[in-house]
């Protein structure tokens, strides 16, 4: 019964918020947006409830002393109860909010951003080793195009590599362009079709 | 006076005919006839090596907010950690989830909740399994990363929104012994997941999980539905360069 109740409300509100988007009807627009504009303060409040929830795993993780976990664990929850008591009482423009952000987050990420430059070459010589068929041969030599016609060899343009009309210039026009189009046709088709199961009642996320 | 408005009406309406056409046409034997994709009969496997080695699975929705363009790719993620947590609940570590958005974590965990109370579980079931590790992507991909490595996961499966960081992910599986596959809605993903991931799902495979992991009569109409407009848009499209080549258009 609980289930059927849940489905009947998910689809009655997905087939709205579906119509409000094709139908140029004033109530139709205005319940869209109603209903839009819901979602997005529920979605704070999920967040605030998946901070607690990662507020909570780590405290475990502390409480357990799970090995050196625990003191990234401990780190987290400092870090985290600090920011959210300096941003939440001096507001997120304070000087002192900016400056974790500009001297903590942006450089920690940049970091990580930095690693997945080794870590992608890494991986490519695994995917190499797993298997070297055409297909990935193909991919790495394209990648390696890429990369070396993206700056002048040592101050060199190569032609027929760099500039205007250099294989690097089409390759990124053209099949680069024609392939990643042609992946978001499919993404779009998916899309639309797991939109549709969920308004028919066939996929439900919100539990059964 | 026909609008865009109408006309994209029209399309989702056709979609959802040929659906029910093609279910109501498949009721028979649903799932048959469904080409071979390795990354879904790799799934099965990785479960069944997770549940023999007491080790856990891994699936990875990503950092896409659900009430976005990007809600998509986290339904479909949602499905497979269902299919996964009800298939590996019988480990002795049971499945666990990351996701980089509020909702989703909590959607997580009701997935995780169905999934074991469907097999008869439900004291089994523990709100962590469902994380919320961070809430920007390279936040949740730090987080993720702490996740693997600590859980010592057999098997990640990235099935969500997420960037070119999903190649941390693939490569802390990697270290400890496991293997990555999985897809996203994200095009930048797609490349590092053919580098990085051992079965990478691409387009529109990732779509099909649904009808490769519940063989259930609308799932498979859905994916049949998809492949109709797939051909019909690769047919306009070739008919539309010749015509242009030819300078009738």
């Amino acid at each position: 019964m609980k289930s059927a109740f849940s489905a009947a409300i998910a689809i009655t509100f997905g087939l709205v918020v579906l119509a409000g988007y094709f139908i140029d009807l004033s109530l139709l627009v205005l319940l869209r947006d109603v209903f839009l504009r819901y979602t997005v303060i529920l979605a704070a409040i999920a967040l605030v409830v998946g901070v607690v929830n990662l507020l909570m795993v780590h405290w475990r993780k502390m409480s357990t002393a799970q090995g050196g976990s625990s003191i990234y664990s401990l780190l987290l929850v400092v870090s985290l109860i600090l920011t959210a008591i300096i941003a939440g009482l001096l507001g997120p423009t304070n000087t002192l909010a900016l400056w974790i952000y500009q001297y903590v987050q942006l450089p920690v990420e940049s970091s990580v951003m930095a690693l997945l430059t080794v870590v992608l070459v890494v991986a490519a010589a695994r995917m190499l080793r797993r298997s070297a068929n055409w297909f990935n041969l193909l991919f790495l030599a394209t990648a390696l195009v890429m990369l070396a016609g993206a700056v002048p060899l040592f101050g060199l343009n190569i032609p027929g590599l760099h500039g205007a009309g250099g294989l690097r210039e089409w390759i990124a026009g053209v099949p680069s362009v024609a392939g990643g189009r042609g992946l978001l046709l499919g993404i779009g088709l998916g899309t639309i079709a797991v939109g549709l199961r969920v308004i028919l009642g066939a996929d439900r996320p919100y539990g059964r | 006076m026909i609008t865009p408005g109408i006309l994209g009406l029209a399309f989702v309406l056709l979609f959802l005919a040929l659906m029910l056409v093609f279910a109501a046409m498949g009721r028979r034997r649903p799932g048959g006839n469904l080409r071979v994709l390795r990354a879904y009969q790799r799934l099965t496997q990785a479960i069944g090596i997770a549940v023999e080695s007491g080790r856990c699975m891994h699936v990875s929705l990503g950092s896409g907010e659900f009430n976005g363009l990007q809600a998509g790719a986290a339904l479909v993620g949602l499905g497979v950690l269902e299919r996964v947590a009800r298939t590996a609940s019988i480990s002795d570590k049971p499945s666990i989830a990351t996701s980089g958005d509020g909702t989703l974590g909590i959607l997580s965990q009701d997935t995780m909740s169905t999934a074991f109370a469907a097999i008869g579980a439900s004291n089994q079931f523990d709100p962590n399994l469902g994380q919320v590790v961070g809430i920007t992507p390279l936040s949740y991909v730090t987080g993720t990363v702490q996740v693997v490595s600590s859980e010592q996961v057999s098997a990640t499966v990235i099935a969500g929104h997420i960037g070119s960081e999903a190649a941390l992910i693939a490569d802390a599986t990697s270290q400890i012994g496991g293997i990555t596959l999985g897809g996203s809605d994200s095009l930048p993903a797609q490349a590092v997941l053919v580098a990085s991931a051992q079965e990478p799902l691409l387009g529109e495979e990732f779509y099909a999980a649904a009808a490769y992991l519940n063989s259930s009569a609308i799932n498979t109409a859905s994916l049949r539905a998809q492949d109709f407009f797939r051909w019909t848009l690769i047919v306009a499209m070739l008919v539309g360069a010749v015509l242009k080549i030819l300078g009738v258009v």
